[in-house]
């Protein structure tokens, strides 16, 4: 146990003073700043001055009613009236006069039509905006030539009243699935990019200690079982100062600009007011996920002995962890669906799968304990298995990397009695 | 304290490369392991050490298995070298030390005194990547011996190093040995075993051709070797009988024979032939025996 705690802390130290973490920490901690204040961000590189845009209003009397609309639904454009010519406008609007050229005219229903002109018309929201309030123009002409009144309009345009209630007792509320459905985005995300940094992190670091052959003094000194399982400690150790870093960066973020965040993104995610039992989920999810994928890791590490072949060995797992994000990804729209109950029992993407329909569904808690007790047996027998491997891998120095290796490196370790 | 391996066969597959090896290795000795490329010398290492399993035999230090508990008292410099090139010395020994149960104080201590004897105090806090081949060399038997080892296992400890620092870490692996280290070392190096083994075995392909004391190897060996300056041709000698084998050198010949007795045959016969500049009867060298005991079989 002592050893374990000194190749555990090793690892985290040599880690935590090395220069790509704390580089890539401090960019990320920037990021998340960044993110935070994506708002102001966005203001300061906002156009101050409102889009001015020049109207020819062939029928004399749209212009007035169409301005009074765009600028009652507060968009920053600014309607001017135009008396030259067609011509004279367009290359007004080529000198960078005016933004966008709209003419207006009635056709033979009495209806408005527009053309709008503009230097481009890639994107930029101005002309949806102008054809939404030209269609609202619209419908308001027609419902007064058909002589309807307000009151009337405003009753036919009201949304109809749609409630959802599931009949089965303790099923997901509306609110309540949002909120599931945030935080399982967000666990997706974590264990997904968990796998991908920390798996490579140890990967890394056992074919590093492979090729620069430290590795025979270290495995005489402490066993390899736990030198491996040490050193995925020490990396989840790491990525928890991390996380803990992230999180605590961006709640004072948050904690600091609270009235303008309030309704906006976190509403979205549903993180104000969620059960407990999901977070408690996630974070076992999560270990067990970390563990099962860093396991593998290693054992892929320590199958190669240069630090170039951790790429190309690490690629099954990568596509593993790929497929069950996107399994996960696909499920968070149906839930329930056979495909995502059957891969929610297979151990590489319990953590994901399995999360999501806790997190979605009405799940008996057997599934879940079945689930996990799956889990939790392919992280022993992948321990057990990866260990043998390690233990031989560590001493077979070769240039290739394949199923050879493998079978080769549990030969090694095997005990022939 | 004696370390002992009863037996021991280590097969890969199809190949053996341990083939009944049995060995007794004395307390507070040092005992030389020769053989050839691929004999299995770092194989038998590694199973000491408990990395490999044997196939079938036991190994014992003092009478118990050697497992992880022992890791203290076993100091292990491999053939192949390694170290974090990206540590200093410092953090590198004060990590390794720790592994094997020493605490962060006396790592330094010693690691300043053995810095001092290999003359090299400066580079304690410089990165390994930064020192040469031979100087990381110092710092891996630092880090093999610097927990006191009771047995020490040097695989191939001198290959690579210039004469001086040759010199050096034999000097410190004698001191180590006189303090009462057992100390087991492999080397291609003949003079180096010869120099420091009382004891030894040589290896070939997992089997040991010999073993013994080195007295006593010299011995059973029985072969002698004969060096004659003479100033008259010395042909004759090639088919004398006892000859074993003759090379002609510039002044003379070199003969091995098969026993001190020929050698007083041939003296008598070299009477009267002439003037005779040098007669002198040598021990065989481990060289001669490696030779001829590996080199045999090659054939």
């Amino acid at each position: 146990m002592n050893k374990f705690w000194i190749i555990m802390s090793h690892t985290y130290m040599s880690r935590v003073k090395s220069k790509s973490f704390v580089i890539s920490t401090v960019i990320t901690l920037l990021f998340i700043v960044g993110l935070a204040n994506f708002q102001s961000i966005i203001e300061i590189f906002a156009d101050e001055s409102d889009d001015r845009i020049a109207v020819m209003d062939e029928s004399n009397e749209l212009l007035e009613p169409f301005s009074r609309q765009v600028e009652a639904s507060g968009e920053s454009v600014e309607m001017v009236s135009f008396d030259g010519t067609e011509e004279e406008a367009k290359d007004m609007v080529q000198e960078g006069e005016f933004d966008a050229l709209m003419t207006l005219t009635l056709n033979d229903e009495e209806m408005p039509e527009a053309t709008y002109y503009a230097n481009s018309i890639s994107g930029n929201g101005n002309q949806t905006m102008l054809e939404m309030q030209l269609q609202q123009l619209k419908v308001a002409m027609a419902t007064q030539q058909s002589g309807i009144d307000a009151e009337t309009l405003a009753a036919i345009q009201a949304p109809a009243a749609f409630q959802t209630v599931a009949l089965d007792e303790g099923s997901r509320t509306e609110e309540e699935l949002s909120q599931a459905r945030g935080i399982v985005y967000i666990m997706l995300f974590l264990l997904y990019m968990a796998v991908i940094v920390y798996g490579q992190m140890i990967a890394t670091d056992v074919a590093t200690e492979k090729s620069s052959r430290v590795m025979e003094i270290l495995v005489s000194s402490a066993p390899p079982v736990t030198h491996m399982f040490a050193k995925i400690m020490g990396v989840a150790m790491l990525g928890l100062t991390q996380v803990v870093l992230f999180v605590g960066v961006g709640y004072a973020l948050i904690a600091s600009k609270q009235d303008e965040l309030t309704g906006g993104f976190f509403e979205v995610f549903g993180i104000q007011d969620t059960s407990i039992s999901i977070y408690i989920f996630a974070i076992v999810f999560f270990i067990l996920g970390y563990f099962l994928y860093a396991t593998m890791a290693a054992m892929l590490g320590s199958l190669v002995s240069r630090v170039e072949d951790v790429q190309q060995l690490l690629m099954p797992m990568i596509f593993l962890i790929l497929i069950a994000f996107f399994i996960a990804m696909f499920g968070i729209g149906v839930p329930d669906s056979t495909f995502v109950t059957i891969s929610s029992y297979i151990p590489f993407f319990t953590p994901m799968v399995m999360f999501l329909r806790v997190g979605m569904l009405d799940i008996p808690a057997w599934e879940v304990a079945l689930s996990i007790g799956i889990l939790i047996g392919t992280i022993v027998v992948l321990g057990l298995i990866g260990a043998r491997v390690y233990k031989g891998g560590v001493l077979m120095y070769g240039k290739s990397s394949s199923l050879k290796d493998f079978r080769k490196a549990m030969a090694l370790s095997k005990k022939d009695k | 304290m004696t370390l002992l391996l009863e037996n021991v066969t280590k097969r890969f597959g199809k190949h053996t490369a341990v083939n009944h090896l049995s060995l007794k290795i004395p307390e507070k000795e040092m005992f030389g392991f020769l053989g050839g490329n691929g004999a299995g010398k770092t194989t038998t290492f590694r199973m000491i050490l408990g990395l490999l399993d044997a196939t079938e035999g036991s190994i014992t230090w003092n009478g118990e298995p050697i497992n992880y508990d022992k890791s203290h008292v076993i100091g292990y410099l491999p053939e192949e070298r390694g170290l974090y090139p990206k540590l200093t010395v410092k953090e590198q020994l004060i990590y390794l030390g720790k592994l094997r149960g020493m605490n962060k104080n006396d790592v330094l201590t010693e690691l300043d005194s053995w810095l001092e004897r290999f003359k090299v105090p400066e580079y304690l806090n410089k990165k390994v990547e930064e020192l040469s081949k031979g100087n990381q060399q110092k710092i891996q038997f630092i880090s093999a011996v610097i927990h006191k080892p009771e047995l020490l296992i040097l695989d191939e400890p001198f290959s690579g190093l210039d004469p001086i620092n040759v010199e050096m870490l034999k000097e410190a692996v004698v001191d180590l040995k006189e303090q009462g280290t057992s100390i087991v070392f492999s080397s291609h190096q003949m003079d180096h075993v010869e120099e420091m083994c009382k004891h030894l075995c040589i290896l070939h392909k997992g089997s040991p051709v010999v073993q013994g004391s080195l007295r006593e190897v010299k011995e059973s060996f029985g072969k002698k070797n004969l060096v004659v300056h003479a100033a008259f041709p010395l042909e004759f000698l090639r088919d004398y009988r006892g000859v074993v084998s003759y090379k002609k050198t510039t002044e003379g010949c070199e003969l091995q024979i098969e026993n001190e007795e020929v050698s007083q045959e041939i003296f008598a016969a070299l009477q009267g032939k002439g003037f005779i500049r040098k007669f002198d009867l040598e021990e065989p060298s481990l060289n001669d025996i490696f030779i001829e005991k590996v080199g045999a079989s090659y054939e």
